[in-house]
């Protein structure tokens, strides 16, 4: 019972595959497909009359020729050298550490009634999947405590994006679109916020932190003014420290005109506790994929919500889900809106997933996984702190919120073990490499845990466990650290020039080959 | 395998311990030794010297004789060459030795210069070397305000080691800041920008997906460029002071400029290089938009008062406040944080003038927002 | 006294005794000391949230989210002829297989070692790309086709721009897919301009001269057009448009669609520069629109590669011989490798599917792309040549070649597109797209789309109720 796994002797599955590219035989084939039937091809009459003679393919692509037995495999091989959330303990991803995805909202994301339904389909033949969608919206409302959600955006960048884009619809409208041509940021909020915003071609104003690591307020009353388009900031930042002077940073804003939009990618630390739209933001979003639960798939597929105020309601991302009583219909009778960010109506799959965890756990369960993340994060910090070489910068003694940013810089002066070292090292251990940081590393040799509520205090021990081990190795023989790993799935090191320099760099094999 | 360089100035932080603040000038160096001052460089070096010795199948060290490197080395057991036809100086070594053996060195084939000592030493590498041969300092003086050296000296075998397996292979300038030591020893601090050395940076290592690392530091720093190139004032006056980011922007406009001088730009005209202040004020008189470009110059960050005393408090109160631009790159910008930025005009009046925040360039529309203390 | 607990499977430390041991680890009694002592009163939410109350077990979860989800009727049970971007085709076993292995699925950002397999396969899809399109160099997947198509724009823009020549204005078919082009409207607008060209009347291609008047002008970053296009038919003029593009120093942007290139020939060959378009053919479900991903291709060219807005997955040797190990590369790129300097933001996109596709084209291989392309161009040609037996009914009006998808035309039947549909759907069947919002100048007209997987016996019923439709002005019953 509560049995905690030290020196877990653990080895990643080490298959060696071959290229794809270079696996089969001529004449192999994975699958066999509907043909179309003899009065088709009859009627239909030569191939070659079919397409004109310029557009028509000269040589066959040079795709690989297996059986399916042997696709099969080797994806199942390749599937077994990767380390998803669902194996490994995956608190080393501050900021987006992902939460268990429940099994079944496999299942229902996998029903035909979901997976075979086409997005033009007439509206009442999808009241199902409108209704889950208008639900979201409505329990999203809720929770962020705004008047207007859309769930277009196909991510949280693209959910920034919307809301970059409707701070420029409103402005513009007001007649001071080119007038309010600055968006002010923090140097430790997402980096998709000056992203965006330079994007859509904003100079961007950038806050650094005080000696408390909070962003400057001075900074602040110094940087706003009639050009001021808005604020876009995270809360907390990647350091966990809670802004508790959040309210004043928004009067300060709305003062000279500006609009404040809260990124709240990451919900898990305020679930329930705080909403944005009481703290005075005018927009926010989330991260449904993240916060709401969907697995991140390897990069994606995820969503994202844009949420907004009563003011800005008119502008959000179309189309909307709406009800008329009787039906769901989507609206797109918007001649205010920002427009499609996306194909169809954002991400269907994640909007189920979201759905589905919000009936789970309710009013209170939200509360719960905000508690439970920020109870987890505190007392993985207390055991963090006591391992040798790791320190947290900024407000000591402060408790921090559902994530910290750590750093390793004393462990790299005694020892010359870095950061990046260690993140190679964990693998050994059954970890999949860490988060150190956004660009630009603010902290030297960065490390940002973040152990969501779905994970437990053994989970949160053997994480800490590892570290300590492996800070232990860097005092004492640090060769292992630095020369790390050697349990991982690929047992040979990189030639890194071949990934930095642009001569030597190939995004396909047959780039590859050229290069040779 | 690379040829890496070593260069110990033995003497180096021998004024430290024994409370004279550097070891320049051949009395301090006497008075130093009288009171019992033991080599400290050697020691430091000793450290950066066992971390080659550990990774001495990528390591090819070309050093000099006796105590200026191949003393350490035999002591740490780490294969040398000396270049023939020089024999040992002793350990009271000069200047002059440390820029020939820096210069030797770098005739032998060092791809990279490891140097021990202080912002002295950097300074006779750099007239030796300038910014041909990536060099980089082991931290053993008691004066390290440049910008050459690794964190200790540990880390500076580290580095010379990965930039030797071609783990490291970016490069960035640093500068190479030193003080006046008759006037440092009268209590007086005054340092100053002397040039730019080049150092390996870590920014071309792969990183970790999410964080994409201090990479792209040279890319970003282009962005400036740019950015002050498009949006140019050609109908201003600029007073352009010295550093290496001022001098980037000169160059990307296709503009000659004095490194380390004040310079003035009119449209796309040099109007004047290396301006004392004098000049300055006679100029800008027939100038109606007067603008200030600067850089922050330094480890401890001064936008005045560093190598650009030529524009003076007066020059300053007569462009004003709005009018100055400051450009320099968000990496340099970070290593200030929970550090203050300064000015130092020498009048007190002006330098209450200029405190309070100011905005400064670091890309392309991209600024920081930044508290200027006097 | 221990609170009431409300201890939850997702949430281990919801157990009274484990908390308890947290919390005393801290030294404190309650949660509430940590959030209380950071967030201010003020901004603390002390109501309960207004959301339903939840449903514990799993099994009334399921129950209950099916029950939704079991008021949409799928292709399954319908006969469906839409297309319009998502498209439904045979999906190997062995595709859903794979994207639904929990370590594939639950991936993250583990990079060159500790998520090798990941990284090999993304690899894998990308090399297989880049055979299918014959292009050297192709992205890692994006969010569509519609952000792959506003990068590609905003490539061309900053490639001229990187060149010191001033061009601002991008030019596209006017029969473009409308909600393309206005997410390109938007997301260029601060530095291009997106200008439509004229279609000739009779053939609904390109009109060259009127390309070339714009081109004259010398303002255009790039010209741009559909392969298809977005109405079904393909447009001849490839090779002279990317050929005139280039004349005036114009980028040549296609966007092209993967099921047809086992016959069709990749624009890589006729003079693009830059090839975009969507994989959700290559084995995703339509999923009401959820398998959307796109890609961007170009040549080996640094210019272009430069350019790229999103990851790019390099390839590296390593100290042993037959061994390789991937890395996400020039990060710098990007927005998260260096905030506002980058090119463009980007995010979370669409790994999965890019997995998908990669188990999708080795499983098909070229004889199996060959074969798709085939079945399809053929069912295409038996629906046209069926559906213009029907008084009234113009398949194919502009009377191109055609893949995949064709306009039918209902102006001379008298009836509506919509009211066409509104009559197939009582026939278990999901009429075309409906096309009298969008192209309002076509008057009443729908984009059909068949796929390998339409039968004879369905287009047959297709075909007859329409003309029953037509004729008796209601549904036909079956």
């Amino acid at each position: 019972m509560g049995y905690i796994k030290k020196n877990r002797d653990f080895h990643e599955a080490r298959w060696d595959e071959p290229f794809i590219m270079e696996m089969g035989n001529p004449g192999e084939r994975g699958i066999l497909l509907p043909q179309a039937s003899d009065e088709v091809k009859e009627i239909s009459g030569d191939l070659s009359d079919l397409i004109p003679e310029g557009l028509r393919r000269k040589r066959a692509p040079k795709l690989p020729q297996l059986s399916q037995m042997q696709v099969l495999r080797h994806y199942m091989r390749l599937s077994q050298e990767t380390l998803g959330t669902d194996i490994n303990i995956d608190i080393g991803l501050g900021t987006c550490t992902m939460k268990y995805s429940p099994k079944v909202h496999e299942q229902l994301v996998r029903m035909e009634k979901l997976q075979e339904v086409h997005p033009c389909q007439d509206e009442s033949t999808v009241q199902g999947i409108l209704e889950i969608m208008y639900q979201d919206e409505q329990y999203l409302k809720a929770i962020s405590g705004m008047a207007k959600v859309s769930l277009q955006p196909a991510g949280g960048s693209q959910a920034i994006f919307a809301n970059v884009q409707t701070i420029r619809a409103y402005f513009e409208e007001k007649g001071e679109g080119k007038l309010r041509d600055e968006i002010i940021t923090t140097i430790l909020s997402h980096p998709a916020n000056p992203g965006t915003a330079a994007t859509l071609g904003y100079k961007v104003i950038t806050l650094y932190p005080d000696e408390n690591g909070l962003p400057d307020i001075e900074a602040l009353k110094a940087a706003v003014s009639g050009r001021t388009a808005a604020l876009m900031i995270t809360n907390p930042e990647d350091t966990g420290i809670y802004n508790d002077r959040i309210r004043q940073f928004v009067d300060i804003v709305h003062e000279v005109g500006g609009l404040c939009v809260y990124d709240q990618a990451n919900l898990n630390g305020v679930f329930g506790l705080t909403r944005a739209r009481d703290a005075g933001f005018d927009m926010c979003h989330y991260n449904l994929h993240k916060s709401f639960s969907s697995p991140h798939g390897c990069q994606g597929p995820g969503a994202g919500a844009q949420c907004v105020s009563e003011k800005l309601a008119k502008y959000v991302a179309a189309p909307v889900v709406e009800f008329d009583g009787e039906k769901y219909y989507l609206d797109y009778a918007r001649p205010d809106s920002i427009g499609k960010l996306r194909a169809f109506y954002g991400v269907p799959p994640v909007l189920v997933r979201t759905y589905a965890y919000i009936r789970s756990l309710g009013a209170d369960g939200m509360k719960q996984i905000a508690e439970l993340s920020i109870l987890n994060n505190n007392y993985l910090i207390q055991k963090l702190l006591k391992i040798k070489g790791l320190s947290m910068p900024f407000a000591k003694g402060r408790f921090r919120m559902e994530q910290a940013r750590l750093s390793w810089q004393e462990l790299t002066e005694e020892t010359g073990v870095t950061t990046d070292d260690i993140c190679r090292r964990i693998v050994d251990y059954g970890f999949q490499d860490y988060f150190t940081s956004h660009h630009p590393r603010v902290l030297l040799q960065p490390f940002t845990p973040e152990p969501v509520e779905t994970y437990s205090k053994d989970d949160i021990d053997e994480f800490a466990a590892a570290f300590a081990a492996i800070a232990d190795e860097a005092y004492t023989a640090p060769e292992i650290v630095k020369s790390a790993p050697h349990k991982a799935a690929l047992g040979a090191r990189i030639q890194e020039e071949c990934l930095t320099e642009w001569e030597k760099f190939a995004t396909t094999w047959r780039a590859y080959k050229k290069l040779q | 395998m690379k040829r890496i360089g070593l260069i110990v100035n033995p003497i180096a932080g021998i004024g430290g311990k024994t409370g004279l603040k550097g070891s320049d000038g051949e009395e301090v160096f006497r008075e130093a030794i009288a009171r019992g001052a033991v080599m400290e460089s050697p020691k430091k070096a000793f450290a950066t010297v066992q971390i080659l010795k550990a990774s001495e199948a990528f390591v090819d060290v070309y050093t000099w004789p006796g105590k200026m490197g191949e003393d350490i080395c035999k002591e740490a057991g780490l294969r040398c060459t000396v270049p023939a036809g020089y024999t040992d100086t002793g350990s009271r070594t000069t200047s002059e030795d440390t820029v020939r053996a820096a210069k030797e060195l770098v005739k032998a084939g060092s791809e990279l210069i490891l140097f021990a000592g202080g912002d002295g030493t950097a300074r006779d590498i750099m007239d030796a070397v300038g910014t041909g041969v990536p060099v980089l300092g082991i931290p053993a003086g008691c004066k390290i305000h440049s910008g050459v050296y690794a964190l200790n000296p540990r880390r500076a075998g580290d580095l010379a080691v990965k930039y030797a397996q071609g783990k490291v292979r970016e490069t960035k300038e640093a500068e190479v800041m030193d003080i006046d030591e008759a006037q440092f020893r009268n209590g007086k601090v005054q340092s100053r920008l002397y040039g730019y050395l080049k150092i390996p940076g870590e920014g071309g290592m792969v990183q970790n997906i999410k964080c994409g690392s201090t990479g792209g530091g040279r890319e970003s720093i282009e962005r400036l460029y740019d950015y002050m190139a498009d949006t140019w004032d050609r109908k201003a006056l600029y007073i352009i002071g010295g550093g290496s980011t001022t001098a980037g922007i000169m160059k990307r406009m296709n503009l000659s400029n004095t490194l380390l001088g004040v310079d003035l730009v009119y449209g796309g005209q040099v109007l004047a290089l290396d301006c004392t202040e004098q000049d300055i004020l006679r100029i800008m008189e027939r100038y109606e938009k007067v603008k200030i470009l600067i850089t922050v110059i330094g480890g401890q960050g001064y936008l005045f008062g560093r190598g650009n005393q030529q524009i003076s408090a007066k020059v300053i109160r007569r462009v004003g406040k709005e009018n100055i631009i400051v450009a320099a790159s968000q990496e340099k910008m970070l290593s200030f944080l929970g550090k203050n930025i300064y000015v130092d005009t020498g009048d007190e009046e002006t330098d209450k003038y200029l405190a309070g925040y100011m905005r400064i360039i670091t890309g392309y529309g991209e600024y920081a927002v930044i508290k200027v203390s006097n | 006294m221990m609170e009431k607990a409300f201890v939850h499977p997702y949430m281990p430390n919801s157990v009274p005794e484990i908390k308890k041991e947290l919390l005393n680890e801290l030294g404190i009694e309650d949660v509430r000391e940590i959030y209380e002592s950071i967030i201010p009163k003020e901004l603390l939410f002390e109501e309960r949230l207004k959301l339903p109350e939840p449903i514990l077990s799993e099994y009334e979860l399921k129950r209950h989210v099916a029950g939704i989800l079991n008021k949409n009727i799928s292709t399954e049970e319908y006969t469906s002829f839409l297309g319009a971007g998502c498209y439904k085709h045979q999906i190997p076993a062995v595709c859903d297989e794979i994207n639904t292995r929990g370590e594939f699925l639950t991936a993250y950002c583990g990079d060159t070692y500790s998520d090798h397999g990941k990284m090999q396969a993304i690899f894998e899809y990308t090399s297989m790309m880049g055979e299918l399109l014959d292009a050297d160099v192709v992205s890692y997947t994006t969010y569509d086709a519609g952000q792959s198509v506003c990068s590609a724009f905003r490539m061309a823009a900053r490639l001229h721009s990187a060149a010191g020549r001033d061009k601002k204005v991008v030019l596209v078919p006017d029969t473009m897919n409308p909600d393309i082009y206005s997410q390109a409207v938007s997301y260029c607008r601060n530095v291009l301009r997106i200008e439509k060209v004229g279609h000739v009347p009779e053939t609904g291609l390109m009109d060259l001269k009127e390309l070339e008047e714009k081109l004259k002008l010398k303002d255009a970053a790039a010209v741009f057009y559909e392969n298809p296009s977005y109405l079904g038919f393909l447009e001849e003029q490839a090779a002279e448009i990317a050929e005139i593009s280039h004349k005036y120093e114009a980028v040549c942007i296609v966007q092209s669609q993967v099921s047809a290139l086992g016959i069709m020939e990749s624009p890589m060959n006729l003079g693009a520069d830059i090839v975009c378009g969507d994989i959700q053919p290559l084995g995703m479900h339509l999923q009401y629109g959820g398998g959307q991903a796109g890609f961007i291709a170009s040549h080996q060219k640094l210019e272009y590669m430069e350019q790229f807005p999103t990851y790019m997955y390099g390839i590296a040797k390593t100290d042993k011989e037959d061994a390789y190990g991937w890395g996400r590369a020039m990060n710098y790129r990007c927005s998260h490798g260096s905030r506002e300097k980058a090119n463009e933001y980007f995010g979370t996109e669409t790994g999965l599917w890019g997995i998908t596709a990669a188990v999708y084209l080795a499983s098909m291989g070229p004889q199996g792309m060959y074969e798709l392309g085939e079945t399809i161009i053929r069912n295409l040609k038996y629906l046209i040549v069926r559906l213009n037996q029907i008084e009234g009914v113009r398949a194919n009006p502009f009377g191109r070649y055609n893949f995949q998808e064709v306009l039918v035309d209902f102006n001379d039947s008298g009836k509506c597109a919509a009211d066409i549909n509104k009559a197939l759907l009582s026939c278990r069947i999901f009429g075309g797209k409906d096309l009298s919002r969008e192209f309002p100048q076509l008057g009443q007209c729908a984009l059909y789309c068949v796929s390998e997987l339409t039968t004879q016996a369905e287009m047959d019923k297709l075909v007859n109720a329409i003309a029953h439709i037509v004729k008796e002005g209601q549904a036909w019953d079956i």
